[in-house]
């Protein structure tokens, strides 16, 4: 069951790519999705045993890849709307500066969609270090040509970054692996396996330093692909350049999956009561990566730039969660949830208000609500939703977090992670407030139509947000805790 | 074997130096093949027993890196009217002077890492400095060049320093994960070729200083 969550999806992805007919190929993307959210779901109510020396399937791995499989389930269904809309065939004018491109072919995109979601689970799966290390690199170079799709120069700029920047970043994370296997050799033996439940029960020795050093480089590496200040400088470009659906699924998605990458690493170091050391350093970047966002989104011109700096400053929430520890562990993982259902639902938006107002300024895109009363609503929905405005999901999951600061004596902490997400508030009100209001502009045609299918995955997310802001299911809470004390954290 | 091996990593300092020194592309793609062969050949040359699996991923890191890679290099470079790396950010001389130090560095640092237990590899002094010294000279090419194919090499390079690294710190890697990595770095690699020949239709050269549209203030309209 857990190799069909990685070969499923990696075999349509394959199947896609020679299918020439249209409505086959955008079937076949949503039927995978439909099969892998049908097998995560098996995998709640009957979990598997934790598992096998490359594959297995422990709380942490599971609720990821719910977030997954949740989010690509609602892009495949927003992707058919989307695909439909854009043409293949004849080349069409560049929103922002009126040069002629073509797209890549459809087929590919599908293609890449599905090989995306196979490596994304394989990630989520991995129960070997080194194995970890190959699926996430794989999810970079899967996803690259799905930033290419529109195929101008500014998205090949945004593509090359991003593949340059990350692959570097995740080679200094595999020298991290090469350093964790020293720290867990012992005097003149043989290296171990990077085997996760080996590792779990092995012991240090004398080589503690070893793991201190493979913890940085690692931090430094997965924290790169996860959007980090200052490794964060992709993120924005790569966001705003590719498709809405395929930004929806980076900053929901593929950023998590990094973030797992370092909490892997976070397992073995609390297991060997090294833990403390790593602290700082993620409160650090944490903090940093919020300092970022809250400059970068004052006055941002660009609406999907502004939601990318939104998600380095929720990258920057789930390593300060983590890095305070206890029930901020918890926090932070209820956290990845709610930002990835919020965040996917707002880029999703986001995509539909660019598909009639046709540009990414700010300032241009004014009205929604008169012109696009659904999408206005959701626009505006989202934004009190992602700045944790209660009753939304993500109001819970901060709450926990900040006081999580204040109760374990980090006052200071918790005055500046609060004075920064202010900041961040009044910018995100300005902007989003405004597009909003106002009136709608000449060259926004008077009666829009909000195609259903482009619809129903952003609402359907919306709801989640608020249903997980007002009550905590059971089995999700159960599945949380078990994660979070896996990672020494817990309520 | 000791001698042959001493061999192969005073030519892996030379291509390295060299990398930093030249300012031909077609340069620069030979001595990244060369060095190709020279990490791939390494690991046969520090076991002891040879097993199959030593020698399938030594043919396929020589391959990979040495034949696919120069190939595909050299067929993206077939449209350039220039081929020389022009005004890099940091000129030859003081790359080369700042190589010198990094090979100092990379000497300092091996000196200075704890204990690593890895038995008689460890042992050989020069594999760890040839390894970062491997590692700092991509990051200098990837910082200080222009040209995206120097770029891509400047990452190849570095890999090549991690694979090494790799092999002196876990002599007993797996199979499987070292396959991946291969395997990973193959598609990568290809990939940004890909991007190179767009970005030189796009573009009509390959400067990535001129992929500066994006940014937060200022740029576009």
């Amino acid at each position: 069951m857990l190799r069909e969550l990685v070969m499923l999806p990696a075999g349509a992805g394959l199947m896609a790519f020679f299918v020439r007919s249209h409505g086959w190929r955008r079937g076949l993307l949503v039927a995978a999705a439909v099969a892998h959210l049908g097998l995560t779901v098996r995998a709640w109510v009957a979990p598997p045993a934790v598992g096998g020396f490359w594959l297995g399937l422990d709380p942490l791995g599971l609720l990821f890849l719910t977030i997954v499989s949740v989010l690509f389930m609602a892009c495949a269904v927003y992707a058919v709307g989307y695909l439909g809309r854009e043409d293949h065939q004849q080349e069409k004018a560049d929103l922002e500066e009126g040069l002629l491109f073509s797209n890549q072919p459809e087929a590919v995109f599908t293609g890449c969609m599905l090989l995306f979601l196979s490596m994304m689970s394989l990630v989520c799966l991995s129960r070997h270090l080194g194995l970890l290390w190959v699926a996430i690199e794989a999810t970079t170079l899967t996803s690259a040509p799905l930033i290419y799709y529109h195929r101008h120069h500014r998205s090949l700029e945004a593509a090359w970054k991003y593949m340059l920047i990350c692959s570097v970043g995740i080679g200094l994370a595999l020298l991290g692996n090469f350093f964790l296997a020293v720290a867990f050799t012992p005097a003149g033996g043989v290296t171990p396996a990077l085997g996760l439940d080996g590792l779990l029960t092995a012991t240090v020795g004398t080589r503690g330093v070893w793991l201190k050093v493979a913890f940085v480089f690692i931090v430094v590496g997965y924290g790169t692909k996860m959007g980090l200040a200052p490794m964060h400088t992709w993120l924005p470009d790569a966001h705003s350049e590719s498709p809405s659906v395929v930004s929806a699924l980076l900053s929901g998605a593929l950023l998590n999956c990094a973030f797992l990458g370092i909490l892997r690493v976070w397992q073995v170091l609390v297991h060997t009561g090294q833990a403390d050391f790593a602290q700082p350093i993620m409160i650090g970047f944490g903090l940093a990566s919020m300092a970022v966002a809250a400059v970068f989104i004052l006055g941002q011109p660009d609406y999907k730039r502004l939601l990318a700096y939104s998600s380095v400053e929720h990258m920057g929430i789930l390593a300060l969660g983590v890095g305070l520890g206890g029930a901020a562990v918890f926090g932070s993982l209820l956290h990845a949830v709610n930002h990835s259902l919020t965040k996917c639902m707002l880029f999703l938006t986001a995509g539909n208000i660019l598909a009639v107002y046709r540009t990414k300024e700010c300032g241009k895109a004014r009205g929604l609500l008169r012109v696009m009363p659904v999408t206005g609503v959701l626009w505006i929905a989202g934004f009190l939703a992602i700045t944790g405005t209660p009753p939304f999901g993500v109001f819970l999951s901060k709450f926990i977090v900040l006081s999580a600061a204040f109760n374990s004596g980090h006052p200071v902490i918790g005055v500046v992670a609060l004075a920064l997400l202010a900041v961040i508030f009044v910018g995100l009100c300005v902007i989003v407030l405004r597009m909003g209001q106002g009136e709608r502009s000449d060259a926004v045609p008077e009666a829009v139509r909000e195609p259903l299918w482009s619809m129903i995955p952003p609402v359907l997310l919306g709801l989640a947000v608020l249903a997980l802001g007002l009550w905590l299911p059971k089995p999700l809470e159960t599945v949380l805790q078990a994660a979070a004390r896996s990672l020494g954290g817990g309520l | 074997m000791t001698s042959w091996l001493d061999i192969v990593m005073v030519l892996l300092f030379l291509t390295d130096l060299g990398l930093l020194g030249s300012s031909r592309l077609g340069v620069y793609v030979r001595l990244a093949a060369v060095q190709g062969v020279l990490v791939g050949v390494l690991p046969l040359l520090v076991q002891h027993t040879l097993a199959l699996e030593t020698v399938a991923v030594a043919a396929g890191t020589i391959a990979v890196k040495s034949v696919l890679f120069p190939w595909l290099m050299a067929r993206i470079m077939r449209g350039f009217d220039d081929r020389r790396e022009r005004q890099p950010y940091l000129g030859y001389t003081v790359s080369l002077v700042l190589g010198v130090l990094a090979v100092g560095a990379a000497l300092w640092i091996s000196r200075r890492l704890p204990e690593s237990g890895a038995g008689g590899l460890a042992a050989h002094g020069f594999l760890m400095p040839a390894a970062l010294f491997s590692i700092f000279t991509g990051l200098i090419l990837l910082v200080t060049r222009r040209k995206a194919v120097t770029q891509v090499l400047g990452y190849l390079v570095m890999e090549n320093g991690i694979y090494v690294a790799g092999m002196v710190l876990v002599p007993e890697s797996t199979f499987l994960v070292e396959l991946g990595v291969l395997l990973d770095l193959f598609v990568g690699v290809f990939l940004m070729g890909i991007m190179i020949f767009h970005i030189q239709r796009e573009f009509d050269h390959i400067d990535t200083d001129q992929l500066a549209a994006l940014k937060d203030w200022g740029g576009e309209p």
